[in-house]
């Protein structure tokens, strides 16, 4: 299994992403510059975080539009899966792949902490390890992660268990004080109709070993891992 | 590779880009030689906490660097923040930057090789931060936010594609000197790198690439714009240096050549408009000032803090104390910050010093910042020696060796007998504590004149340590993590009222003597500590500093991820209030599980310094002993909401 981990002006997560599949999850790994479009070869690409462009305009606006991401829809209809974190998130709602907005935290600063997100979709490439209503332990770093999205899109997202990830409390309550942004129903982490792109706004890679503080995000991971191996490469391809 | 360096002046007058360009210069200083950036330190100082002008000025700051280094991608992962009436119209910023880079492979800023071309490469030049380095070196009166048109503006996005692109034009080999171009800009580093290399430039700046027209000659030389630098490369090599600069979307522009006049000449619309010697420019002439003894120094440090009432109950004292936005939890600040960013980070913001793995080896570097002006303004030179034991002890808390020191020098006016008097004794406070513990001082940077309408601050010398842990895995933090550990205290009983937080809440006083400071003690009870942490035998490790024994004691209880209370026993000699939030250095809480207290016995037979057991964790209070009665006797949650909330409430 291939993965290739994108980098924009100004990713920062990208070395992080490389080091986990490479390093942890001992899996071949490749870097795609922005430019690219020729995406043959890999199973499943990676948007990491960072500030893209700057986030000049809107946060993932510009990269958004880029080459690779463009030639992102090709890849994940002819059956590759595109993990999005963080900035990645972002840039995957900006080009339409995902539904929705992310848009300034509600506190209006910037948040690192801890957060708790309580698993409600197992059926995916990314969770199919994780039992629902898993609660699972990762980190967040960013200034606009609120996600928002209209009541049809919310209806909608609902109706096709879009919705994998929410923010919740250690014990899987999804309360107020438990989110950390103002996310429209503490939504943490979406996927697409066909539940072969996930954008979440946590950072699986920075939770993916014991000497970082907890491997839960390496579950993400080792999930798309699996499905491949099960499928026998997510079958369509 | 490491570096401390201020931004006071200009995060006074505009905070936000102010501290901003703080932490963007000295990321630069660190990657012009090479290292990638892996953490960066900020030591903050501001004036009355419940000055609404603070709480602008903090919330500037901390958004300031908070932007900066989260769009660039370093981690922020320690640092201070203290309060003194002092700094109301001179806070402090001061930045630290820690990198990495093969030993092999280190840049410097030199300007080589007769013919060798000259690039300017990042940023466009603007007419932003013109005489900035003037303004930084000026002492402000009320019309000090009239310069705001001096302080630089920051774009952190092109800082990025310059670290990078430098990175890789570096890697490729075709480059053979480089320079951030810093305080007066152009002016600077094309003087400074012929200087040190003994050669001279030629540069044209008809061909420096600019975002305004109309700039004069003498602009373009002195403008501060941020995200640039000045590059030397191989000559024929320069397609090479523009292709990587392309790929980055950053202009690489050949302005000019190394020659062998050792002059620069600076030459505009087909003229010479300047022709000077370089040595000249940069150079720094040698000032032979007097010094003096402050007045009145000697009655301060006379005044007995012992002769005020104690306090009827010194449980309320200590949640008083902790409540002290010195002394109180930082996380309002930190949660800011991107603490993570290259997952290295093993010990987040909060503890005694912050750890950070090195990937490819087994070993971790600890850093810890410190600096406390009440100290050194009591007693320059042994507040200063103070300050240094301290920013060691509290990477030999985390497990680290200390390998080396960078020290940020916060001062007033030294043209004023007495603070250039403060200035030479700390430098020699400095350099007895460097000598005694044995580490060197690489690097640092000098601020003067910080002061507003004739009020200097206290005198701050800010020091960083960067240590290193030969096994990543044996780190201690300062938190109790379970019931029933036994507690050890290290280090001599000799403590001091004098200059202490405690004094300061309760009397408004910075008075008194300073407690003792014995070095060789020091380095023993550090060799100690880093021993036991690295044979694996103490749970937890914390520096007693601000606030005593009492309040580190708190700390261990509840700044982790569990709350662990604690029942100990002092035997000191003394009122109760001196015995537990007296400040003096040397020494360090250890907790120890049960069955390796044998072990650490032994260890500590060796360690030839003075220790003792004093309690043991559990519970959900602290209670502190002491002369037969309970002096302390506190619920872990009154303690909790009083550390939690204190400096919060001042700024959120």
């Amino acid at each position: 299994m291939k993965f290739g981990v994108v980098v924009f002006p100004g990713t920062w997560s990208d070395c992080d992403f490389h080091y986990v599949v490479s390093e942890v999850l001992h899996q071949p790994v490749k870097y795609v510059w922005h430019r690219e479009r020729d995406l043959s070869g890999l199973d499943c690409v990676i948007l990491p975080g960072g500030f893209s462009y700057g986030d000049y305009l809107r946060a993932g606006a510009v990269a958004g539009r880029s080459p690779v991401v463009e030639a992102l829809g090709d890849f994940v209809a002819n059956g590759g899966v595109a993990l999005g974190s963080c900035n990645g998130f972002q840039i995957l709602c900006e080009s339409g792949l995902l539904p929705g907005a992310l848009m300034r935290n509600e506190c209006l600063q910037y948040r690192c902490e801890t957060t708790h997100l309580v698993t409600e979709n197992v059926e995916t490439p990314f969770t199919r390890l994780l039992r629902p209503g898993q609660v699972l332990t990762m980190p967040i770093s960013h200034g606009e992660g609120k996600y928002q999205a209209d009541a049809e899109t919310l209806a909608r997202l609902k109706k096709h268990h879009q919705i994998v990830f929410r923010y919740a409390t250690a014990d899987g309550q999804v309360t107020r004080a438990a989110n950390p942004n103002g996310s429209i129903e503490n939504i943490a982490g979406i996927v697409n109709e066909e539940g072969t792109v996930l954008g979440l706004m946590p950072h699986p890679e920075r939770a993916s070993e014991t000497a970082m503080g907890g491997t839960d995000g390496l579950l993400i991971l080792q999930s798309v891992l699996g499905s491949l191996v099960e499928d026998g490469g997510f079958l369509k391809r | 590779m490491f570096k401390i360096e201020s931004h006071n002046h200009p995060s006074f007058i505009e905070p936000f880009q102010g501290a901003a360009t703080g932490v963007g210069g000295i990321l630069r200083d660190i990657f012009t030689m090479g290292a990638r950036p892996i953490a960066l330190l900020d030591s903050l100082r501001f004036g009355d906490p419940s000055d609404p002008k603070t709480r602008h000025l903090i919330q500037g700051v901390v958004s300031g660097i908070s932007w900066y280094g989260n769009c660039f991608g370093c981690p922020t992962v320690g640092g201070e923040i203290a309060f003194a009436p002092e700094y109301q119209g001179n806070p402090l910023v001061n930045v630290m930057c820690v990198g990495l880079v093969r030993a092999d492979r280190i840049f410097r800023a030199r300007a080589e090789g007769l013919g060798n071309p000259v690039f300017y490469v990042g940023n466009k030049t603007g007419r932003d931060g013109i005489h900035g380095a003037t303004m930084a070196s000026a002492t402000f009166d009320e019309h000090a936010e009239e310069r705001r048109p001096t302080v630089q503006v920051g774009d952190p996005f092109t800082e990025k594609l310059l670290l990078e692109a430098c990175l890789e034009a570096m890697a490729s080999g075709a480059v053979i000197g480089i320079q951030d171009m810093g305080a007066a800009g152009l002016a600077c580093c094309t003087s400074e790198m012929p200087a040190r290399s003994g050669t001279g430039l030629d540069v044209e700046l008809d061909r420096v690439p600019r975002r305004e027209g109309g700039m004069t000659p003498y602009e373009l030389l002195l403008s501060e714009s941020q995200e640039r630098m000045l590059l030397v490369a191989e000559r024929g090599r320069e397609d090479e240096v523009r292709r990587i600069f392309e790929k980055w979307e950053l202009d690489a522009v050949a302005i000019g050549h190394v020659t062998d006049d050792r002059h620069l000449t600076v030459r505009a619309g087909g003229e010479i408009v300047a022709r000077v010697p370089v040595d000249a420019l940069a150079d720094g002439p040698r000032y032979e000032k007097p010094t003096a003894e402050p007045a009145g120094l000697a009655e301060r440090r006379a005044w007995n803090p012992l002769a005020r009432p104690e306090p009827g109950d010194c449980g309320e004292a200590l949640v008083t104390l902790l409540a002290s936005p010195t002394i109180a939890s930082k996380r309002w600040a930190f949660r800011q910050y991107d603490q993570q960013v290259g997952i290295n980070t093993l010990v987040l913001p909060g503890s005694d010093a912050a750890v950070l793995r090195v990937k490819g080896t087994r070993r971790a570097l600890a850093v810890s910042t410190d600096g406390n002006g009440r100290q050194v303004s009591l007693d320059p030179r042994r507040g200063a020696a103070m300050a240094v034991a301290e920013a060691a002890r509290n990477v030999s808390c985390a497990g680290g060796r200390p390998l080396g020191v960078t020290d940020c020098m916060n001062f007033g006016s030294p043209e004023r007998p007495e603070i250039l008097w403060q200035f030479a004794e700390a430098i020699e406070g400095i350099a007895d504590a460097c000598r005694a513990l044995d580490i060197p001082v690489v690097g640092g940077n000098v601020s003067f004149y910080n002061e507003t309408s004739g009020q200097a601050i206290l005198p701050t010398p800010v020091i960083g340590v960067v240590g290193v842990l030969d096994d990543a895995e044996r780190l201690a933090t300062q938190w109790f993590r379970a019931a029933g550990h036994r507690v050890a205290l290290l280090g001599p009983d000799d403590v001091s009222l004098g200059g202490s937080e405690y004094v300061w809440i309760r009397e408004r006083q910075v008075a008194g003597a300073l407690a003792p400071l014995d070095l060789e003690v020091e380095r023993r009870v550090q060799a100690a500590v880093q021993a036991a942490i690295g044979s694996d035998l103490v749970t937890a490790a914390h520096d007693c500093a601000e606030g005593g024994i009492a309040v580190a004691l708190a700390e261990s209880c509840v700044t982790g991820p569990a709350r662990v209370g604690c029942d100990v026993t002092l035997e000191a000699a003394g009122r109760a209030d001196h015995v537990l939030f007296g400040e003096g250095p040397s020494r360090v809480l250890l907790a120890v599980e049960p069955t390796r207290t044998r072990a650490f016995e032994a260890l500590m037979a060796e360690a030839a310094i003075p220790w003792r057991w004093i309690g043991t964790t559990g519970g959900d209070r602290l209670v502190i002993r002491g002369g037969g009665r309970v002096l302390v006797d506190v619920d872990l949650n009154r303690i909790e909401h009083a550390w939690r909330g204190g400096f919060e409430r001042h700024v959120a």
